[in-house]
């Protein structure tokens, strides 16, 4: 076993794989403790097939497909949020609309071009072999981005989160964060669909804070643990992904899985112990 | 000088007008309740004195000292709240949030007053518990507390006492006088509850759209809006 491990970072791909994996990871916890407690989970999902519609024009296009899906994820990003605060359309069928409407572009554009082929496969489903050397430099500068704004800014964002009316009426700039939030969790989407997957990096950002919750009762300790049980999650699920050569997105996701079942038991044998 | 004084302040949504030509003040150590019916503009001038809704017409002035993001609001309970994984004292403090600006840190001030404030609402005790784990009264308390951390002169109180029992409730009240005799906060409370309304109240704003009547509780008991709506037989 320590050979195998040995021999998976002698990789530079597997390198990548796991920096890119841990920092995206962690931004989408820290990202998704606010926008699950909120009852904005679905925005991640309707991000990462906006990404995928996206990523499929920008390939047929030729063009580099971060600079393409980066800020059209953005803007879709601020536009869900817009339409969850305006009452006239429902948030929820708003997502919906939005996200298969982005996946039959991205289908109808692929099946044009190249064909329902491999890219497909990858786009959907993710590929450890996805990330480039640009995805590094590009993954740390968000993470010190998310980083910077959960330590100077965590009183605002709880909140924000916790009570969004009373930190307005207390002068709190609920908008600025909220579109701060959102433009941030589109990066970390569009940078981690690659590897994980269009159809499982939500994932990322709701397993986390729902496993912490099971157990955690601050909001500080939520957002500590959401952010080392998925980049603990990660590794193991990449690692998994090496050895047994299974997909990377999805072993992530099963890991989390695993996760989330252990807190629940944890917390459910707490919560008996306390009489409760 | 007025801690709010609202001068023919006219409020709608997208042209139509649910509040008219309002004119009320609050003075410091008042003790005002908002009543009426359900679709009167309770709610709508509750936003509007929180600056979350702009006026059509007129305007609200602040005074004496108080800023507009300095009231004291206790909101109405959300859904998020419920199993929201946060403890009494996280909460609490961050009613401190607008007396900090841009710093990101609490200080040792900011600790001291939060703690102040559990202790006079009987809570300290309470400071490490989950938020989501208290009862209603409880977290009633806790709202409260972190309202009174935003405010040195003015609790802004919307519907208090909905889903409370009846000896909570009552406790509640009380409190509520306390804080406003002992501490001369003014109080603004919206309500359904008429009666104690009245009985607590040292003035009265009664809302159908327009002020159907604004003055002292006494008036109030006396005049003819104000037998109407506290129904009962003394009223020939």
């Amino acid at each position: 076993m320590p050979d195998t491990l040995m021999e998976m970072f002698s990789y530079p791909f597997m390198v990548r794989a796991f920096t890119v994996g841990s920092l995206v990871a962690l931004c989408s916890a820290l990202l998704g403790v606010s926008l699950v407690l909120k009852r904005y989970s679905m925005i991640g999902d309707g991000l990462s097939h906006v990404g995928f519609g996206a990523l499929a024009i920008a390939a047929a296009a030729n063009a580099a497909p971060l600079a393409v899906a980066v800020p059209v994820v953005i803007l879709a990003a601020v536009l869900l949020l817009r339409i969850r605060s305006s009452s006239r359309i429902k948030g929820d069928a708003a997502i919906a609309l939005i996200s298969t409407s982005s996946l039959a572009v991205g289908v109808m554009v692929i099946s044009m071009t190249t064909g329902m082929n491999t890219d497909v496969y990858n786009y959907m489903f993710g590929s450890i072999l996805a990330m480039s050397e640009e995805d590094v430099r590009i993954s740390v500068a968000l993470a010190i981005a998310v980083l910077a704004l959960f330590v100077f800014f965590y009183q605002k964002i709880f909140a924000i989160t916790f009570d969004e009316t009373f930190a307005r009426a207390t002068g709190v700039r609920a908008d600025l964060y909220n579109t701060l939030i959102a433009v941030l969790t589109a990066v970390t989407i569009v940078l981690g669909m690659r590897m994980m997957g269009a159809l499982l990096i939500s994932s990322l950002i709701i397993f986390p804070a729902l496993t912490s919750m099971r157990v955690c009762r601050t909001f500080r300790s939520v957002i500590i643990n959401s952010a080392v049980i998925a980049v603990v999650c990660l590794v193991i699920g990449i690692t998994v992904s090496y050895v047994w050569a299974t997909p990377a997105g999805a072993s992530v996701v099963m890991t989390n899985i695993a996760a989330l079942i252990l807190y629940s038991l944890i917390g459910a044998l707490r919560g008996r112990r306390s009489g409760n | 000088m007025a801690l709010i004084k609202c001068e023919n302040v006219s409020i709608g949504y997208e042209g139509q007008t649910v509040v008219r030509d309002l004119n009320f003040e609050i003075q410091p150590g008042d003790y005002l309740c908002i009543v009426g019916e359900n679709g009167s503009g309770k709610s709508t001038l509750v936003k509007s004195l929180l600056s979350l809704k702009s006026v059509e017409k007129g305007k609200i002035v602040f005074g004496d000292g108080l800023k507009q993001n300095e009231i004291g609001y206790l909101p109405q309970q959300t859904d998020v709240q419920k199993d929201f994984p946060a403890s009494v004292s996280e909460v609490v403090i961050s009613g401190r949030l607008n007396s900090r600006g841009l710093k990101p840190f609490y200080t040792a001030a900011d600790k001291k007053a939060a703690e102040e404030k559990m202790d006079m609402l009987g809570i300290r005790d309470l400071s490490r518990q989950c938020f989501r784990e208290l009862s209603g009264g409880q977290r009633q308390r806790v709202l409260l507390a972190r309202a009174l951390c935003a405010t040195k002169s003015l609790l802004l109180l919307d519907e208090p006492v909905t889903g409370l029992d009846p000896i909570v409730t009552a406790e509640f009240y009380q409190l509520i006088r306390e804080i406003n005799r002992e501490s001369g906060i003014a109080v603004v409370m919206v309500s359904h509850d008429i009666e104690s309304a009245v009985e607590d109240a040292t003035h009265i704003l009664h809302l159908q759209e327009t002020a159907l009547f604004f003055g002292t509780s006494d008036e109030y008991r006396k005049s003819r809006v104000g037998r109407n709506f506290l129904g009962g037989g003394d009223n020939a």
